[in-house]
Parts: structure tokens; C-alpha cells; sequence
């Protein structure tokens, strides 16, 4: 047999708390004159932020501000038309999607992405499969597998206990969120960016989702991008706001609650 | 399709049975034939009939594994398999001791699978950029251009005619081209080589390259190298076809351009399509019903008045047949069989499933 050889591991850190140690790196996340064209359409344009390491910040903004466009850009999924992206002091700018997961960063999606044929325990091991070595294994998973239990773990985290071994599809809509959250949270994240964690969640899954989000150990930063200001202003320390493309406004959640510009912009704007 | 239609869970701590007691009963019955078959076949069943179905399986084995679980429908595997009979020819003995160099098989049989894989690597890593009906262009492109060069190149390949009297090593004092011991080498490695599709599809290899085939976009941003996964699978899939082209050389005793055509490619692609690409199985009853046309319409055609070479047409009506009324090969009209079946057990029984 000729059994693949994996690619040279990189930024690979197993266990939840190894993160904790590269607070000294500056900021998490750098972003320097970020401009996304679509043809002649610019989706964003010069974006410049910095976050710093277990800083939670929100970034809100209308539809069509560019919010999502932002996330695809950070984490590969786009590559800018201009500027510089620096992970933990790393350009990342022209790196592909994988080789930032691997260095820690992590993301939702806005619509679910899960494997929806698989069992909720399985969508998590292959995420923490995902960020640790033997990706390529030919060997099944023992039972004492070390991978296993901290899929276990993550299953609990999210309060996904009791459907460890139901088929994701067979999920009421809130759990596939949980999960969508569960597989954000494998490995060592460092950052984490999430898209709409709320969207069509109950009120009840809406608290139980700020629960989960407050609960993240403290090194643990994200950025949120979030229609729901009983959510997002509850669980963050700083605000981003986006219009068209551009950021107009940056500062704390009660600055920009009392922001005239920003509440006739988008708090009045019929959002609940 | 979505991973793991069936079959148990991956991670899987409840289930304590010993890996024997989870093979299903209808692998043991089958088993039990395969094993039991010498008793009462004769010499044309076990060496053309079961020995030709064991070759085709092996190399549509190899498609199911890349097309089934991984998606990409690659029409290179009779290449890949031709790749590694011509080498077994080349490096090892042949009637053309001009070009043979006539190694020892314990060489020679490595080699022709390593090379194979190299082959498969670089063609897989040219066909991985591309998606659905490309890949399948680009993976006859690759086939086609590697047919004409061994048709033209006389150097290395001994051009039209190719390689005669290429015969299996006398290992262990048994001829492995008499028919009773042809049949069983090609059945230890069909199974081998079954066994360990089945028992990959569920490792984190087999797990991600379904998750690949799937959601790759999610895959990557779960931190696994899409395109270093699909390609591992086409080096993957080279073992099992070149396995079937190691075997193939030897049960012709023989290996020319014309084997490994573009005609012999699209064979492959039926024959996995005809048993059903979702599963390992399929893959080797695809190849027997494959060969029982190809050896007995003849036989059916000419009692019916047709020309006896038009096989290929009752093949080519079949495989409309299966891709019209059951997209997932003969293994699916099972399926739906055996759950209609059930149904209706249950619903005269009243219990529930």
C-alpha cells in the first residue's frame, strides 16, 4: 500500500486552552485597506480593523453592507482585491481557506454547512479531524480516541448532548445552529467569526445561544455578525458599524446605541 | 447522495461487537459460494467467467471509490491498471526479450504498483482542478493520449503488438495461471481489496474524502487541504486498479494498446454505473453481470437470428435501462426491493421499524 503522505503540519494545536499562550502577538486580527470587487462592484472597500486577542467585537450593517463578503475574505474563501490581512502577526493575505483554520481561526456559516447524513458526534470529530494531525488516516478511530472525547466535549458544550447520535438532518433548525457552533469551537480556536448565529432561532435558543457565546473561555475572541441587538450588543465589548462597504462608525455597544447617525441609519430601520 | 446512507455510525462507542460479528449475513453467504465455487464450476467458469469478473471489479472498485465517495468520475482507471500491466511486462519477462528486462517478480510486482500510483498522482493532481463533466474530459484526454503513445511507441512499448507470454511467477510452486489457482488469487485480492474500501469509507481518510464530495467549501474551512485529499484518493485508487492490471496481463498472458482503449475506459464507467456506484459491492456485481453478457449473448443473439458480435448492444440497452429506472445500479433496485418488501411486513403486522 501506498498510503498518502500528509502535507507538513503547520500552526496545529490540539487541545482547547494552547491559544491562550500567543496573547503576546499584537493584534488577532489585522486588517489593513481590505477592498472586494466584483467586477466593477466593490463590496467592500477599504475596510482597515483590528481586533485585539480575546476581543469580542460585532460588526453590523443592512443587508448588502458587505458583512458577509468581509468573513469570506478573512478566511480565504475570497481573496481581496487589495489590502493586507495579518492573523496573530501572520500575513495570511494569499493564504488558502485550510491553512487558516489550522493557524486557529474559525467560522459559521449564515446558512448551515453540515454534514447532514452523518451523526451530530461524527460532524465534530471530523471538525476536530479537521485541525489536528492524521487528517489522511487509513485507521479507524479507536474507542479511547482522544479526538472522540473532545468531540464529546464539544457536543456538551453546545448543549447537543441528548442528539450525540442523531442523523443532523433529522435536527430541529436551532440544534443544526448549535452544531454550526459546536464545529467553530474544534481544536484551539483563536478567533472565531460568526455569521448570523441567531437568524430564525427562538427566543429561548436565542438565550441559550447567549449563553454559549459568554461562556467561551476569555481567550477566545469573535467577531459577530448579528441582526439581533438583544443578542449581539449583549455578548461583545465593541461595535463595527458597515454601510455600503465601508466602515462609518466604530466604538463601544452604548455609544452606538446612543449614536443619532446609526439609529436613523439601521436601529430605526424596523429591525426588532 | 450524503455520507453513510447506511451501515453503522463512524464513532461509535455503544456497538461492542467483534469486527466478525458486524460483516452482514449476505457477505458471509457470498463468501461461502465464492470460497466453495471450485467444487462445481469447471475450468472455463472459475478461470474466464469468475477471473475476468474479479479483474473488472478490481478496477471498477477503484472508480467506485473515487466517484462514489469522492465524487469525481475519473475514466483513467483502465489506464491506471494498463499502466501497471504494461510494467509488469516491461520490468519483468516477456516474448519481446528485447525490451523486457526479465527482473525478479518480487521487483517487479512493486514496482508496477508504484509506478502506477505515480501515475495516478500526477493525472489525479491534472484532474482534481476540475469539476463533474470536465474531469471526465480531462481523464480521457489522459486516457486517450496514453493509448495512442503506447500504440506508436515501438522504444518502450512495443507499439500494435504489444507484449506476449507475459506469464505469473511460479511462486510457491503452484501455476498461477491453471484455472483453480488463477480463481482464488483474484478472489484474495477482490476481497482484500473490498475489504479495505469498505473499512477506509469509514476512517478519517474515507470520512473527510465523503465530506469532500459533499461540502468542500466546509471541509476547508474545517482545516483539511481539499485538493491534497482528492488527490491522496486517485493515489488511493491506483492500488486497487493496479491490482486488477497486474492480474489482467496475466490471465491474457498479454497486454496491448487495444486493452486499455477509451473503449475499455467507458466499459469501466459501465460497469460500476450497472452495480451501483454507491457501494464497494456494486462495483463487482456490475463486472459480473458485465461478463455473463459478454460471454453469453453471443449464444442468446445467435439463437434469435442476430449477428453474434453485437453483445454490446444488449450491454449498452441494460446499461440505459439501469440509468433510466435506477440511478444507483442494480444494488438500488435491491434496496428498493428489500424496503418495499419490509413495508409491507410491517404494515400487515402493525409494527413499527
Amino acid at each position: 500500500m501506498n498510503a498518502p503522505v500528509p502535507p507538513p503540519q503547520t500552526g496545529m494545536r490540539i487541545g482547547g486552552e494552547a491559544g491562550a499562550g500567543h496573547t503576546n502577538a499584537g493584534n488577532a486580527l489585522e486588517l489593513r485597506g481590505i477592498t472586494k470587487m466584483f467586477g466593477a462592484l466593490a463590496a467592500i472597500s477599504d475596510v482597515t480593523l483590528t481586533v485585539r486577542p480575546g476581543e469580542r467585537r460585532a460588526v453590523l450593517g443592512s443587508n448588502g453592507a458587505g458583512k458577509t463578503t468581509l468573513f469570506n475574505c478573512i478566511t480565504g474563501d475570497f481573496l481581496p482585491t487589495t489590502g493586507l490581512i495579518r492573523f496573530f502577526g501572520e500575513d495570511v493575505t494569499n493564504f488558502p481557506p485550510h491553512e487558516r483554520i489550522r493557524r486557529g481561526l474559525r467560522r459559521t456559516y449564515q446558512i448551515s454547512s453540515l454534514f447532514t447524513g452523518l451523526s451530530v458526534i461524527d460532524n465534530v470529530y471530523l471538525a476536530c479531524r479537521g485541525v489536528s494531525r492524521h487528517r489522511f488516516s487509513l485507521m479507524r478511530p479507536r474507542r479511547d480516541d482522544a479526538l472522540v472525547d473532545a468531540a464529546e466535549t464539544l457536543v456538551n458544550a453546545v448543549h447537543l448532548t441528548a442528539e450525540k447520535d442523531r442523523i443532523v438532518g433529522e435536527l430541529a433548525y436551532g440544534q443544526q445552529r448549535q452544531l454550526e457552533i459546536a464545529l467553530a469551537l474544534s481544536g484551539a480556536p483563536r478567533f472565531v467569526l460568526f455569521d448570523e448565529p441567531a437568524a430564525g432561532l427562538s427566543p429561548t435558543e436565542r438565550r441559550d445561544l447567549v449563553t454559549i457565546l459568554t461562556s467561551l473561555p476569555s481567550h477566545i475572541g469573535y467577531i459577530i455578525i448579528e441582526h439581533d441587538m438583544d443578542v449581539a450588543l449583549r455578548v461583545v465589548e465593541s461595535v463595527t458599524m458597515m454601510h455600503n462597504g465601508r466602515i462609518f462608525k466604530e466604538g463601544n455597544p452604548q455609544e452606538i446605541e446612543e449614536d443619532p447617525e446609526v439609529q436613523e441609519l439601521y436601529l430605526g430601520g424596523g429591525h426588532d | 447522495m450524503a455520507i453513510a446512507e447506511q451501515g453503522p455510525r463512524f464513532v461509535n462507542r455503544a456497538d461492542q461487537r467483534m469486527w466478525f460479528e458486524r460483516i452482514p449475513v449476505h457477505i458471509w453467504i457470498i463468501g461461502a459460494i465464492l470460497l466453495l465455487l471450485p467444487l462445481v464450476a469447471n475450468n472455463f467458469w472459475l478461470f474466464q467467467v469468475m477471473g475476468w469478473t474479479f479483474i473488472l471489479g478490481l478496477i471498477a472498485l477503484s472508480l467506485m471509490f473515487l466517484a462514489g465517495y469522492g465524487g469525481m468520475v475519473s475514466l483513467l482507471q483502465m489506464t491506471i491498471a494498463g499502466v501497471a500491466a504494461y510494467m509488469v511486462a516491461i520490468l519483468g519477462t516477456s516474448g519481446t526479450t528485447t525490451i523486457s528486462l526479465g527482473l525478479s517478480a518480487w521487483i517487479v510486482i512493486p514496482a508496477a504498483f508504484i509506478i502506477a500510483a505515480i501515475f495516478a498522482t500526477v493525472a489525479g493532481a491534472l484532474a482534481v482542478r476540475t469539476d463533474g463533466i470536465y474531469t471526465i474530459m480531462i481523464t480521457v484526454a489522459i486516457a486517450a493520449a496514453f493509448f495512442y503513445f503506447t500504440r506508436q511507441n515501438y522504444t518502450i512499448f512495443n507499439g500494435y503488438s504489444g507484449f506476449n507470454l507475459v506469464l505469473p511467477p511460479q511462486a510457491f510452486g503452484v501455476n498461477w495461471r491453471d484455472p483453480m489457482p488463477f480463481y482464488y488469487l483474484s478472489l484474495g485480492c477482490a476481497v482484500l481489496s473490498y475489504a479495505a474500501v469498505v473499512y477506509i469509507s469509514r476512517a478519517p481518510f474515507g470520512l473527510a474524502l465523503q465530506g469532500v464530495r459533499d461540502n468542500p467549501r466546509r471541509m476547508a474551512a474545517l482545516g483539511f487541504n481539499v485538493t491534497a485529499h482528492r488527490v491522496a484518493a486517485y493515489a488511493l485508487s491506483s492500488v486497487f486498479a493496479s491490482a486488477g492490471g497486474i492480474l489482467l496481463v496475466w490471465q491474457n498472458a498479454q497486454i496491448a494498446s487495444n486493452t486499455i482503449g477509451v473503449s475499455s475506459a467507458i466499459d469501466v464507467l459501465i460497469v460500476a454505473v450497472v452495480g451501483g456506484l454507491r457501494r464497494p459491492l456494486g462495483a463487482f456485481v456490475g463486472a459480473f453481470i458485465y461478463v455473463l453478457l459478454q460471454v453469453f449473448s453471443p449464444d442468446i443473439l445467435g439463437f434469435f437470428g442476430f449477428a453474434v458480435d453485437r453483445f454490446k448492444l444488449v450491454i449498452g440497452i441494460g446499461f440505459l435501462a439501469i440509468v433510466l429506472f435506477s440511478p444507483d445500479g442494480v444494488l438500488g433496485l435491491w434496496d428498493r426491493w428489500r424496503n418495499r418488501t419490509r413495508a409491507g411486513e410491517n404494515l400487515t403486522t402493525g409494527s413499527s421499524t
